[in-house]
């Protein structure tokens, strides 16, 4: 047998530089097909807007819900955005199916590209749609009176945690994609999945008022943490349930996690 | 030396052996055909080869590279063509190369000449900025060889090229290959169950048949072998393999296979 070629000594800089390119390859691709057909992202604003405009201007009236120093809207406005995030990033995982299907996953995989750029690639993307709802939820609650922060350092906060909350979301979708691999019990499991989180977290009321069985789910769903950073962000005079470094810390630390998990998974979708 | 030297590969699904102990080489330039009927083994064979499924015994190199132990460097040096369509219908032909130029680190300055250069050769020009929903199914077929062809691969694996496709766009697509062959010395393995494309193109065949190479050769020795003046490749497959094409694919398979031709049309 031939005697194997030693592999050329890159440093590890130069290969995470690599690496990171590539994925920034994935983004820049997905990002030119939504630019093809944006209608997606118009239809999606449809439902933050109706919970907003019904179900906001509703319980604004009834002040059934305790939301403190703040109008009921204000408390509901960062809701909606985590919850847009949500909706937008769990069902991303059929782009997955589709291009097994397709066949073009198998060209993804046979490529000098780690398993971990090409999942990040994908999970970013997918925060690129989540960037677009955070910015028509915020149009729309300064236009509903909601006073939202306008500082730059605020906005900035806000969009990171819409990033990380989408590429956690949409990572957790391509986690199940890969588990099931068909698109009839793909589409059954993420309408399983969204009321629960959406309920067990405080996006529409808060934790305080959630029976006690309830809140250790809501503690354990990372949507909670979304919601909590993007509040704290967004309206300040609000109290926060955890310091944002927390927040911050379990959307990173749960994205990192279910990124190398989808990435163990990820090949399998060849087989 | 060869380009892929497969030694004993064997790949086992649950208690079905879809690739049974088979071993081949390809040399520099040369074109090899796997030919066989569907379920013979010969989609699997190609995605252990390209790193897709791992190995369940046996070894394989690709430019020197193990498939097991080196699968990021062999992926570097290889060029692949699923059966199934892998070009995006939703974007441009050029997007469709850009996004795996960038994949292969095809260095930024180069990136654009290397695209121009591959859609010319396979006569995509003039159609680089239109959707690829837009596309013939000779012309996907072509772009999708062109985007394996932009990190110039040592070697491409081709599986079924041509199927689906019109006499014509089969036959724009094999004229394509041999001039790969002639003008990059790309050593090309291809899997077919067409006998006239294996007969065509391919320097050396292998005959497989419920994961078992049973034939191999040039065409023209394998037919010679038959004793019988004017054999074809059909005869010699029929002589190996019964004449029974019995090949219990399963319905998925079936649906996706069919799928693919329909989308070519």
């Amino acid at each position: 047998m031939a005697a194997t070629p030693s592999v050329p000594a890159v440093g590890l800089g130069r290969r995470l530089a690599t690496q990171l390119d590539r994925t920034f390859a994935i983004v820049d691709y997905e990002v030119r097909k939504l630019r093809r057909d944006p209608s997606e992202l118009l239809l999606r604003a449809v439902q933050p807007a109706l919970w907003l405009l019904v179900f906001g201007e509703v319980f604004t009236e009834v002040h059934v819900i305790p939301t403190g120093n703040l109008t009921y809207l204000q408390f509901l406005a960062p809701g909606v955005l985590s919850q847009s995030v949500l909706f937008i990033a769990i069902f991303y995982g059929i782009a997955s199916i589709r291009e097994r299907e397709l066949g073009i996953i198998y060209k993804f995989l046979v490529s000098p590209a780690s398993r971990i750029s090409l999942v990040t690639g994908k999970a970013l993307s997918a925060s690129v749609r989540g960037l677009s709802q955070a910015t028509i939820v915020y149009l729309l609650a300064i236009a509903l009176g909601v006073h939202p922060s306008l500082d730059p350092l605020d906005i900035l906060g806000v969009l990171v945690a819409v990033v990380l909350g989408a590429s956690l979301f949409a990572t957790l979708s391509m986690i199940i994609a890969s588990l099931v691999k068909t698109q009839e019990r793909f589409l059954g499991i993420g309408q399983l999945l969204t009321m629960p989180l959406f309920f067990a977290s405080s996006a529409i009321y808060p934790i305080s008022i959630m029976p006690t069985w309830l809140r250790p789910i809501a503690y354990a769903n990372p949507l909670t943490y979304l919601v909590d950073a993007v509040r704290k962000l967004m309206i300040p005079a609000s109290t926060s349930v955890f310091p944002l470094a927390v927040d911050f810390a379990v959307l990173l630390g749960a994205t990192i996690v279910l990124i190398l998990v989808e990435s163990r998974l990820y090949p399998r979708m060849a087989q | 030396m060869s380009t892929l030297v497969a030694q004993s590969i064997t790949r086992v699904f649950g208690r079905f052996t879809a690739v049974d102990h088979i071993s081949f080489e390809v040399g520099e330039g040369e074109v090899f055909g796997i030919l066989g009927p569907n379920g013979a083994g010969k989609t699997t064979t190609i995605k252990v080869l390209t790193t897709l499924l791992p190995l369940t015994s046996g070894t394989a190199t690709v430019a020197g590279f193990d498939v097991t132990q080196q699968p990021a460097q062999v992926r570097a040096v290889i060029g692949y063509v699923p059966q199934l369509i892998s070009a995006d219908p939703l974007v441009t032909g050029y997007d469709n190369l850009r996004v795996f130029a960038r994949l292969y680190q095809v260095p930024r300055a180069e990136r654009d000449a290397r695209i121009e250069s591959a859609l010319e050769f396979m006569g995509l020009s003039e159609f680089a900025r239109t959707p690829v929903k837009y596309y013939s199914g000779g012309m996907i077929r072509r772009l999708e060889i062109a985007q394996a062809l932009l990190h110039r691969p040592r070697i491409l694996f081709l599986d079924e090229p041509t199927v689906g496709l019109d006499p014509v766009a089969r036959d724009a697509v094999w004229g394509q290959i041999e001039r790969l062959r002639e003008e990059f010395r790309t050593s090309v393995v291809l899997t077919t169950h067409y006998m006239e494309e294996a007969d065509r193109l391919c320097d050396r065949l292998a005959i497989m048949h419920r994961g078992r190479i049973v034939a191999s050769g040039p065409p023209s020795s394998l037919k010679a072998d038959m004793g019988t003046p004017g054999a074809t490749l059909e005869d010699v497959f029929a002589h190996f393999a019964g004449e029974g094409l019995d090949t219990g694919v399963g319905f998925r398979e079936t649906q996706r296979t069919r799928r693919t031709a329909i989308r070519l049309e």
